[in-house]
């Protein structure tokens, strides 16, 4: 392997990877449709551990300039960082969709990954689709709100959980309200999340969980809220060093 | 020879000459060292830091050269941190490349632990290439992220909320019967245990079919989609001559007559509709699933699914089942549940009629032969039945499958990869347990059924069975909560193994978690109402679904079960009379009141006032006086978890006065008429 970057391999690599025929992959699948457009059906939005695979698979259909599905359309996914597809590209079926499984990259954040598509032309049409990854401290924030918050901040029941968020006279947000929750400062979370709502003149609906949950558990819960924030958590101050 | 003149001439020249080659060849030394790929990274990090307004703290913190954390106790050596420079560095949380990213947060100092433990990889490596991926000499590469909880598996063996893959991964080892084949033994030397329940095959030919064996056989997930029974992929000639053993080895259970004739004959409508209503009322759904209309399933996953148990049970058994389970399995979690005649016809009826004509089909078997039936045996023997079920004449085979007790360690030259699987452990771990057949034809690994996120759970519980978990220093470990097998006394302990009571309660440490835990139930509650409640269970908890079945027992059952409870199940850390509740004036009640439905908002999860209050979560309180005692309603609200560990009441840590005065206006809800006893 190259261990140390050396001037004259620059002419040398050149000339080795133009001689050198393209790698034996899987072989390109041939679209006999061409549509304008590629929508997302499902699979947006979710929230998975880093390099895990999303438990719903992302759906995207291939529509024509009149909206109606393309079958046979090659559809290409592509995303940032450590991103997996499986499979990365395909053919749309009869309904003019394509599923892939996606997996996503070994950092905490949020990824977009994007389905495009191309046209007779060779114009390119793309949907570009966001799903957030957790990191530790993330992960223990998810549980421990699958346990005390959700009940209450997530307006959605489900068969298994129904949803007390309706019987509240102060509406709970839920976590992925980013227009409200990312305002707040870090700290002001954790104080609300310690004390309660009763001792920050908001709404005593809100319970203290200071003495039930540690500081590291609350900071998780605190992570967990910036990270599903829609519109995501940019906080103030702090500058992108790498650039 | 001009050129050899010049250097060699004279001595004087040749020595010059000599000299300066000698010199060049010594300037090799530092030059390679000076190129090395870590000081470029190190010089990267300078020029990044440079810019940035906290440059100085920056930069005085980075420590050049190389950098090493060496854990003797463990044997790890890292230098990770020679190019990881900014590991520590919380203000950098913005760098997006590696290897300057600062650490996410985690409750482990780096210091401490290094990388290694967690990350997997080379630690002494100096180039990337031999730290992070696999080289001829060294084989251990980077653990994947989405593994990454495999890592913390190595110490922790209990369950940690933040490792939700690793906990799912061991409860599935346990659940679908790996641990039955694999002898898989914890870091601290206990062998996991199976929690699935297999049943015994030793009278099965009482209760089922041979074409029900045999089309069970061919796909145990056609009949019930969550099923653990792996499919064996068997020729439908091997099927033949298993079933036929399988019912040939069969002994009768019942020594003698049932105790009533089973009903026969097709159910009318009217008795359709009420063994479908007995069953909900039953609850049978707390435990068992069913498919509804729309195809999905319906119900709890303690007991098989339904759907179409018609197809499979005999009426006979089935009857002798409803009456009392114990007879046929006397280890069931079914709970006895004292039904009379007229109630276990229309079950019998509602139950016989949920059947699917496509499932067993047109299979028939013609009588076996007695070669088909050893053939059957030999069938058996080989493919390890007798490892999950008991089955007459039949060992149950140890040592059936390889150990994996180290197989998170498994050199990788010991392992025969075949193509499409990428040469690394996880992979390999995850294609076998996706596919084992695909690693040769013969191999006695079934297929089964799971989710991808399950088979990223078994291989991340796998990848926590390392050769350094079981070779570290025992005091590093934290050990699992061993279920206890704490037994229930005399004739109380009879009746609550008869009823089940374990299968969803939990008791000093033994028995399910979808019940509440009633270690402490005789301190929290009054005799009167534990009596009527055990006689006739009514809704405690209206958001929960899965709901205390009526189990019909007697006045004397249910009082011997709540003397035992009353008397036994106390908890020892304060007296349940100490509180008298007579002695609470209208003034305290008052103030509570005011304290329930302001300070702390109580109505948001419980209901105390039908009309007005809508909480949903916690369970109604509008009995609650004349369901619990005082002192535990006091003690509660200071500090609910330290009763009741688990709970999701929060720590109010209420003052004195403030609890007191709940207290109060709680013990008085005693007399309010219940409006929605029947809602479900």
């Amino acid at each position: 392997m190259i261990r140390t970057w050396r001037p004259w391999m620059i002419p040398v690599l050149a000339i080795a990877s133009a001689c050198a025929r393209r790698p034996a992959g899987p072989p390109e699948p041939q679209p006999k449709g061409f549509g304008a457009a590629v929508v997302l059906v499902s699979g947006e939005k979710q929230v998975g551990g880093v390099g895990a695979q999303l438990e719903q698979p992302v759906v995207v259909q291939v529509n024509d300039a009149k909206g109606a599905a393309v079958a046979a359309a090659l559809v290409r996914f592509t995303g940032a960082g450590s991103v997996g597809f499986q499979p990365d590209r395909g053919l749309t079926g009869s309904d003019g969709q394509f599923t892939t499984n996606v997996s996503l990259g070994s950092v905490a954040g949020q990824y977009q990954i994007v389905a495009s598509t191309t046209d007779s032309s060779g114009k390119r049409a793309e949907v570009r689709i966001e799903e957030i990854a957790l990191g530790y401290q993330e992960l223990l924030g998810q549980q421990l709100n699958q346990v005390h918050c959700i009940r209450c901040h997530d307006p959605e029941s489900t068969p298994e959980r129904v949803s007390n968020h309706d019987n509240l006279t102060a509406k709970a947000h839920a976590f992925t309200d980013g227009a409200v929750l990312n305002p707040m400062s870090d700290a002001s979370l954790v104080a609300m999340i310690s004390h309660g709502g009763a001792a920050l003149n908001k709404s005593a609906e809100m319970p203290p969980y200071g003495n039930r949950l540690t500081k590291v558990e609350i900071d998780a819960l605190t992570a967990f809220i910036r990270a599903v924030a829609d519109p995501p958590y940019r906080p103030q101050g702090v500058f992108d060093a790498s650039n | 020879m001009k050129l050899r003149r010049f250097l060699f001439g004279d001595s004087a020249r040749a020595f010059g000459t000599l000299s300066i080659v000698l010199l060049a060849l010594l300037a090799v030394v530092p030059a390679k060292d000076y190129f090395r790929e870590w000081r470029g990274y190190q010089k990267r990090y300078v020029r990044l830091v440079r810019g940035r307004s906290d440059a100085t703290s920056l930069t005085r913190r980075f420590q050049p050269g190389l950098q090493q954390v060496w854990l003797p106790e463990l044997g790890v050596v890292d230098r990770c941190t020679t190019c990881h420079s900014a590991l520590k560095e919380a203000s950098l949380a913005g760098v997006k490349t590696q290897p300057f990213r600062p650490h996410p947060p985690i409750p482990h100092s780096l210091t401490e632990f290094g990388c290694v433990l967690c990350h997997r990889g080379q630690g002494g490596a100096t180039t990337v290439e031999e730290a992070h991926h696999s080289t001829e000499s060294w084989e251990d590469p980077i653990l994947p992220a989405r593994y990454l909880e495999a890592s913390c598996g190595q110490c922790h063996l209990e369950r940690l909320t933040g490792t939700p893959l690793l906990n799912q991964g061991r409860e599935t080892l346990a659940q679908y019967g790996c641990a039955r084949c694999h002898v898989i033994k914890m870091p601290d030397g206990v062998a996991m245990a199976g929690t699935d329940d297999p049943p015994s095959l030793e009278h099965i030919g009482e209760k089922t079919s041979r074409e029900w064996i045999g089309a069970w056989l061919k796909n145990p997930q056609a009949y019930a989609s969550l099923a653990t029974m792996p499919n064996f992929q068997l020729a439908d000639e091997d099927i033949r001559d298993i079933s036929a053993f399988l019912i040939a080895q069969s002994t009768p259970y019942l020594t003698g007559a049932t105790s009533e004739p089973a009903p026969a004959g097709a159910p009318d409508e009217a008795a359709q509709q009420q063994g479908a209503s007995l069953y909900g009322e039953s609850f049978c759904a707390s435990c068992h699933a069913t498919q509804n209309a729309a195809g999905t399933l319906v119900g709890g996953t303690l007991g098989p699914e339904l759907t179409r148990v018609g197809s499979k049970v005999k009426t006979a058994w089935l009857a002798e089942w409803l009456r009392n389970p114990k007879t046929y399995d006397p280890d069931t979690r079914m709970p006895h549940y004292r039904l009379d005649a007229k109630r276990t016809g229309l079950l019998i009826g509602f139950l016989g009629s949920k059947t699917d004509s496509d499932f067993v089909g047109t299979r028939h078997f013609d009588p076996a032969t007695q070669a088909q039936i050893e053939n059957g045996q030999k069938l058996v023997n080989e493919r390890g039945c007798a490892a999950c079920h008991e089955i007459n004449g039949i060992k149950r085979p140890s040592d059936f499958a390889p150990e994996l007790t180290v197989v998170g360690s498994r050199p990788l030259a010991k392992i025969l990869f075949v193509p499409g699987v990428p040469r690394t452990l996880p992979d390999y771990i995850g294609a076998k347990i996706r596919q084992p057949r695909s690693f040769g034809n013969a191999l006695k690994m079934p297929q089964y059924t799971l989710a991808p996120q399950q088979v990223d759970g078994l291989v991340t519980a796998l990848l926590a069975q390392t050769e350094r978990a079981r070779t570290m220093p025992a005091a590093l470990r934290i050990p699992a909560r061993r279920p206890s097998n704490y037994p229930a006394a005399g004739q109380a302990g009879q009746l609550m193994a008869d009823m089940g009571c374990f299968s969803c309660h939990r008791i000093n440490g033994r028995g399910g978690d979808m019940a509440p835990d009633l270690t402490w139930e005789g301190t929290a509650v009054a005799r009167p109402w534990l009596v009527n409640f055990l006689k006739n269970p009514n809704t405690l908890r209206p958001a929960l679904i899965r709901r205390m079945p009526k189990f019909n027992v007697t006045d004397t059952e249910a009082n011997t079960l709540a003397d035992y409870i009353m008397a036994v199940y106390q908890t020892p850390d304060f007296d349940r009379d100490a509180i008298d509740s007579a002695r609470f004036t209208s003034a305290d009640m008052e103030h509570g009141k005011e304290l329930f439905y302001g300070k702390y908002a109580c109505q948001s999860c419980h209901i105390v006032d039908p009309d007005k209050d809508k909480g949903y979560i916690g369970p109604t309180l509008t009995q609650v006086g004349a369901r619990l005692n005082a002192a535990w309603i006091f003690h509660w609200l200071k500090n609910a978890e330290s009763l009741r560990p688990g709970t999701i009441e929060p720590v109010w840590n209420m003052g004195d006065e403030d609890a007191r005065a709940v207290t109060a206006f709680l013990m008085a809800q005693k007399n309010v008429p219940r409006k929605e006893t029947a809602k479900k």
